[in-house]
C-alpha cells in the first residue's frame, strides 16, 4: 500500500482550490481556467464514452450467434457505425489532450493557464454541439455509413443522417483544431523560467506532437466531409463515378487524416506513460531524448503512410511499394519507446500502485497491438487480412489495449492531483486486472477469426466461427465489468475518499509541487525550475526517511 | 469434431497462399519474440527490483549504444518483412501470362460472374483446380471486395474502374467468397461460394452451363448494334482506329503518349472517347456513356481481345456482321487459330433470329487437337446443369 493512504488521514484539503474559487453554474460554464474545462471534458467524454460502449456491447450482442438474428442488418449497420463515430471523434481523438493535457500541460511548463482561454473554452463548446449533431443523427435514426463514410456509398446511396454526421464531426474537429493550437503556443512561448525544452516532461513532448497533427490534419478531413456534403446535397461529381468522380480520391483525402488522427490518439497515452513509469519505478526515464524525438518523428512519419489503408483499393503497384516501406519506418519509434520503457524498469524500485499496473498492461498490449501492425504494413500478407477481423484486433490492441489503458492510468495517476481525493487502491487494482483479462479474451480470439477471413462489419457470420465470436463476446462483456468499476469508485471518492495530500505518489513534475487541487492560477508562486523532469534521486532520499 | 466447430487457420487452396502463410508465421514469430521478450523483461524486472527487495532504485539516463542497438536491429527485421511483402504482393498481383480470363461484376448486394464462353453464374463461381485464372473486376454501384480467404486474396471491386486479382487453385472443394468492403445493407449477405474442379470436371460444367453464347460473339452483336463497325472497320482511311491486334498492345496518342491498351483503356475509350486520341484520329467518337451496362462492356471488350486475326483483316473488316474470326476455345487450348482452315464455320446470323435458334451442332473443327466438346457459343439446353444465372 502506498504511503498516500496512510499519509492522508493527516492531511487536509487546500483552502483555496480552482473548485471552490466559485460556486455557480456560470463560473463553470463561462470559466477560462483549463483545469474547469478539463474537468467538464472528463465528463462529457465520459458520457460519449458509455454511449459507444452500448453500442459495442450490442454488437457483440448480435454476433453471439451466426445468424443475424437480434437485430435487422440495417439496424446492425448502424450499430458498428455509431460505435465507431462516437468512440472515435466523441471519445478517443479529445480523450487524453482535452482532460488530461488541458489540466496538467500549463502546471507542467510551469504556465498560470493556456495561451487562450477562452479559446480553450470555445472548443469545449464547439465540441458539444459537434456532439450534439452526431446525437440529434442517432436520436433521429441513425446512420449507416460505417465509420469511414466510404464513397459512393455515403454520397449517393444511403438514405440515413449522413449529413447531420457529418456535420457533427466536421464542428468537432475545430475543437481539435483550437486545443492543438493552444498547446503548442503555449509549449512556445509559456514555460517557466528555466524549463528549457530538454526538461519539459515527455507528457507535453507527446501531446505537442498530437497537436501539430491535429493542426495539420484536421483542416484535410473538414475539407473531405465539406466535399462529401456538397456531392450528396448538390451532386457534384466529386468521388462518385457515375457523376464523373473518383471513389479512390476519398480514401486518399480520408485516410490522409484519419491515419494520421491514429497518432493524435495514441501519442498522448505515451505521454501518460512516460510519466507513470519513471515514478513507480522511483527512476529517471531512460533515453528521454530517445523518447522525445521518437515522438516528433511519429508525428513527421505518420503522415506519409496513409494510403496503407488501401493497398487493395486501386492504387499503383509502386506507390503501395513506398507506403509499405514508410510503415515499417514509422514503426521504429514505437519499438524505441517500448525498449526505453522496459529498460526503465531495470535496477528501479518498482512499486505496484494502480496507474503502474494500468501502465504495465499498456505496453504489453500496446507492444502486441504495434507488432500486428507489422502484418499489414506487408503488403503480401495484408492482399489476405486487410479489413479483416486481423484489422478489427489490431487497432483495438492499439486504441483500447493501448489509448484507453493509458487514459485509465493516467487518470488513476492524475485523480488525487484533480480532485484532490484518493481513490480506493483495491478496487483500482481488481479494475486493472479485469480489463487485462477481459480486453485479451474479446480481442485475441478476433486475430484468429481475421487470419480465418472474417471479414469486419458482417452482420451474419459462417457457423464454423461461433465458438471464437462466443468467446469473444464474452470477453466483451467482463472487460465491460472492469470498464464501469473505475466510474463507480471515482466517483465515490469524490465524496469519500481520502484526502489525497499535494504529492501522494512522491512523483517528480511541477503539478506535484502545487496543491491538489491546485489553486486557479496553479501557482501561488511561479516556479524556477533548474531540474531535469525525472530528477527521482532527490526523491529517493525521501523513501528512507518516510519508508 | 473439434476441428470442425473450431477452427483455428484458414484452409490453404491456392499456389499464393502456402507462401502467404509463410510470410505470416515468419512475422508471428518475431511478434511472438518480441512480445515474449517484453513480456519476460518487465516480470524479471518487477520480481528482481519491486520495491521490497530493491529499496533504493539506481539512476541511469540511457545508453547511446542501447538506443542505436534497439533501433537498428528492429529496423532490419522490418526492412526483411517489408522486401518479403513486396515480393509476395508482386506474386500475387501479377497473374502468369497463361491465365484464363473470368470477369466479376459486384452489385448491391451480388456477385455476378461471365466465363469467357458466356456460361453466367451468381454468387457462385467454378474455376479449374491448376490453372491460374485472372480475375477482372468492376462494380455497378459502390465498392465492394472479391475475398477468397482460402486462397489468401482479396481485391477491391470498384465503380468505373477494372481491377484485377488472380488465383490458380490447387485442390478440389468449395470456399467462401465474401465481399469485404462494407457495401449496405446486406454487406454480410453478399457472399457466395468458389468451386474449384479438376479440369475434366470444370470442361463438363462449362458444357452443362448453359451458355447463349461466348462474349465475344455476344461482344460483337452489341459491337454491331451500337453502330461501331461504322467508324471502326478497319481499312486504313477509317474514321476510326484499327481494332485487330490492339489489345496488349502500346498505342501512341495524339498528344505523344503511349498508353498500354488493356481493358481499362478500351473501356475508357467507348466512355470518355476524347480522353486519349488515338495518334492520327479526330476528335469525333460519341461518348457511349449510359448506353452499355457492366455485362455489355465486358462482352465488347472480350470481342475486341478477340480480334488477333491477322490473316484475314482486311478481308473480315469490310464484313463485321460475320461470325468473329475466333473461336475462343482454341486460342484458350493453344491453337493456333490464325492457320486457314480453322474458321470454316460462317454460321449466318441475324440478329432477329433468338440465339436459341441457332443450335446447330458445331462441325467438329478440321484436325488440330479438335476439342471434343461443342463450340462454347453453341447453346446447351442441358436441364441439370449448375446453377446458372437466371434472368
Amino acid at each position: 500500500m502506498s504511503t498516500a493512504t496512510q499519509n492522508s488521514l493527516a492531511l487536509e484539503m487546500p483552502s483555496d482550490t480552482y473548485l471552490n474559487s466559485s460556486y455557480g453554474v456560470k463560473s463553470w460554464f463561462l470559466t477560462g481556467d483549463h483545469k474547469r474545462i478539463a474537468m467538464m471534458y472528463v465528463v462529457s467524454i465520459s458520457l460519449m464514452f458509455l454511449l459507444g460502449g452500448v453500442f459495442a456491447t450490442l454488437v457483440r450482442l448480435e454476433l453471439l450467434t451466426p445468424a443475424g438474428d437480434l437485430f435487422q442488418s440495417d439496424t446492425y449497420n448502424k450499430l458498428f457505425t455509431m460505435h465507431g463515430v462516437v468512440m472515435i471523434f466523441g471519445f478517443l481523438v479529445p480523450s487524453i489532450p482535452v482532460t488530461l493535457g488541458n489540466f496538467l500541460i500549463p502546471i507542467m511548463v510551469g504556465a498560470r493557464d493556456l495561451a487562450f482561454p477562452k479559446i480553450n473554452l470555445a472548443s469545449w463548446y464547439i465540441y458539444i454541439i459537434g456532439m450534439a449533431f452526431m446525437l440529434a443523427a442517432i436520436i433521429s435514426g441513425g446512420v449507416d455509413t460505417g465509420w469511414t463514410f466510404y464513397t459512393p456509398l455515403s454520397t449517393q446511396y444511403l438514405t440515413t443522417h449522413v449529413m447531420f454526421t457529418a456535420i457533427g464531426i466536421l464542428i468537432a474537429g475545430f475543437s481539435s483544431i483550437f486545443t492543438g493550437l493552444n498547446f503548442i503556443v503555449t509549449v512556445h512561448r509559456m514555460r517557466a523560467p528555466g524549463m528549457t525544452w530538454f526538461r519539459l516532461p515527455l507528457f507535453v513532448w507527446s501531446n505537442y506532437a498530437a497537436s501539430i497533427i491535429m493542426v495539420l490534419g484536421t483542416p484535410v478531413l473538414a475539407i473531405t466531409l465539406i466535399l462529401v456534403a456538397l456531392e450528396r446535397g448538390l451532386h457534384i461529381g466529386i468521388f462518385n463515378p457515375a457523376l464523373g468522380g473518383d471513389p479512390v480520391l476519398f480514401q486518399h483525402m480520408f485516410w490522409f487524416y484519419s491515419h494520421p488522427a491514429v497518432y493524435i490518439m495514441i501519442l498522448p497515452g505515451f505521454g501518460v506513460i512516460s510519466e507513470i513509469i519513471p515514478c513507480f519505478a522511483r527512476k529517471r526515464i531512460f533515453g528521454y531524448s530517445a523518447i522525445a524525438f521518437s515522438s516528433i518523428a511519429i508525428a513527421v512519419f505518420g503522415f506519409l503512410v496513409w494510403a496503407h489503408h488501401m493497398f487493395i483499393a486501386g492504387i499503383s503497384t509502386y506507390s503501395a511499394l513506398i507506403f509499405s516501406f514508410v510503415t515499417f519506418l514509422v514503426a521504429i519509434p514505437s519499438a524505441i519507446k517500448v525498449f526505453n520503457w522496459t529498460a526503465t524498469l531495470y535496477k528501479g524500485s518498482i512499486h505496484f500502485d494502480t496507474p503502474m499496473l494500468y501502465a504495465l498492461a499498456f505496453i504489453g498490449l500496446f507492444t502486441i497491438g504495434g507488432l500486428t501492425g507489422l502484418f499489414l504494413g506487408a503488403i503480401g500478407v495484408d492482399m489476405h487480412v486487410t479489413a479483416t477481423y486481423f484489422v478489427v484486433a489490431h487497432f483495438h490492441y492499439v486504441m483500447v489495449g493501448g489509448m484507453l489503458v493509458a487514459y485509465l492510468a493516467g487518470m488513476h495517476f492524475w485523480w488525487p492531483k484533480m480532485t484532490g481525493k484518493m481513490y480506493p487502491e483495491a478496487p483500482a487494482k481488481l479494475s486493472a486486472l479485469i480489463v487485462f483479462i477481459g480486453f485479451n479474451l474479446t480481442f485475441f480470439p478476433q486475430f484468429i477469426l481475421g487470419y480465418m477471413g472474417m471479414p469486419r462489419r458482417y452482420h451474419s457470420y459462417p457457423p464454423e466461427w461461433q465458438v471464437l465470436n462466443v468467446l469473444s463476446s464474452a470477453g466483451a462483456s467482463v472487460l465491460a465489468v472492469g470498464l464501469l468499476m473505475p466510474m463507480f469508485y471515482m466517483l465515490w471518492s469524490l465524496k469519500y475518499g481520502a484526502v489525497a495530500g499535494n504529492n501522494p505518489y512522491r512523483a517528480t513534475g511541477l503539478e506535484w509541487q502545487t496543491t491538489s487541487p491546485p489553486p486557479t492560477h496553479n501557482f501561488h508562486e511561479i516556479p524556477i525550475v533548474t531540474q531535469e523532469a525525472y530528477d527521482y534521486e532527490s526523491q529517493t532520499e525521501e523513501v528512507e526517511v518516510v519508508g | 469434431m473439434l476441428p470442425q466447430y473450431f477452427p483455428l487457420f484458414p484452409e490453404s487452396a491456392s499456389t499464393i497462399s502456402a507462401r502467404v502463410d509463410a510470410l505470416y508465421f515468419f512475422i508471428l514469430g518475431i511478434t511472438i519474440f518480441f512480445t515474449l521478450l517484453v513480456a519476460l523483461l518487465i516480470l524479471v524486472f518487477a520480481t528482481k527490483y519491486r520495491k521490497e527487495k530493491h529499496p533504493v532504485p539506481v539512476q541511469i539516463h540511457g545508453s547511446i549504444p542501447l538506443e542505436i542497438f534497439w533501433t537498428l536491429v528492429p529496423l532490419g527485421i522490418a526492412m526483411v518483412m517489408f522486401a518479403w511483402g513486396a515480393i509476395l504482393f508482386f506474386q500475387e498481383i501479377h497473374p502468369p501470362k497463361s491465365a484464363m480470363d473470368i470477369y466479376g461484376v459486384g452489385k448491391q448486394w451480388m456477385w455476378k460472374f461471365q466465363h469467357p464462353g458466356g456460361q453466367r453464374e451468381i454468387n457462385n463461381l467454378h474455376v479449374p483446380v491448376g490453372k491460374a485464372v485472372r480475375m477482372t473486376l468492376i462494380s455497378q454501384d459502390v465498392l465492394h471486395s472479391f475475398y477468397v480467404p482460402a486462397f489468401r486474396t482479396q481485391m477491391d471491386v470498384i465503380p468505373g474502374r477494372y481491377t484485377t486479382v488472380w488465383f490458380e487453385a490447387t485442390k478440389p472443394g468449395t470456399y467462401h467468397l465474401f465481399c469485404n468492403q462494407y457495401c449496405g445493407t446486406k454487406h454480410s449477405a453478399m457472399v457466395g461460394e468458389v468451386t474449384a474442379m479438376s479440369p475434366d470436371d470444370y470442361q463438363q460444367w462449362l458444357r452443362g452451363a448453359g451458355a447463349f453464347g461466348s462474349l465475344a460473339t455476344e461482344g460483337q452483336k452489341v459491337f454491331a448494334s451500337m453502330g461501331c463497325p461504322t467508324c471502326h472497320t478497319g481499312a486504313d482511311n477509317a474514321r476510326g482506329p484499327n481494332l485487330y491486334n490492339l489489345y496488349g498492345r502500346m498505342v501512341r496518342t495524339e498528344d505523344n503518349r503511349t498508353v498500354l491498351a488493356d481493358e481499362g483503356y478500351i473501356r475508357e475509350s467507348i466512355l470518355n472517347p476524347s480522353a486519349k486520341i488515338v495518334y492520327g484520329f479526330q476528335n469525333i467518337m460519341p461518348t457511349f456513356q449510359g448506353q452499355l451496362n457492366e455485362d455489355e462492356m465486358i462482352q465488347i471488350i472480350e470481342y475486341v481481345k478477340s480480334l488477333t486475326y491477322n490473316g484475314q483483316l482486311l478481308q473480315l473488316q469490310t464484313n463485321t456482321q460475320q461470325e468473329p474470326p475466333v473461336n475462343l476455345n482454341k486460342i484458350q487450348q493453344g491453337v493456333d487459330v490464325t492457320k486457314p482452315g480453322t474458321n470454316q464455320n460462317p454460321t449466318p446470323r441475324t440478329s432477329a433470329v433468338p440465339a436459341t435458334q441457332e443450335a446447330v451442332p458445331a462441325p467438329p473443327s478440321s484436325g488440330q487437337n479438335a476439342p471434343k466438346q461443342p463450340r462454347s457459343n453453341a447453346p446447351q439446353a442441358k436441364p441439370n446443369g449448375p446453377q446458372v444465372e437466371q434472368r
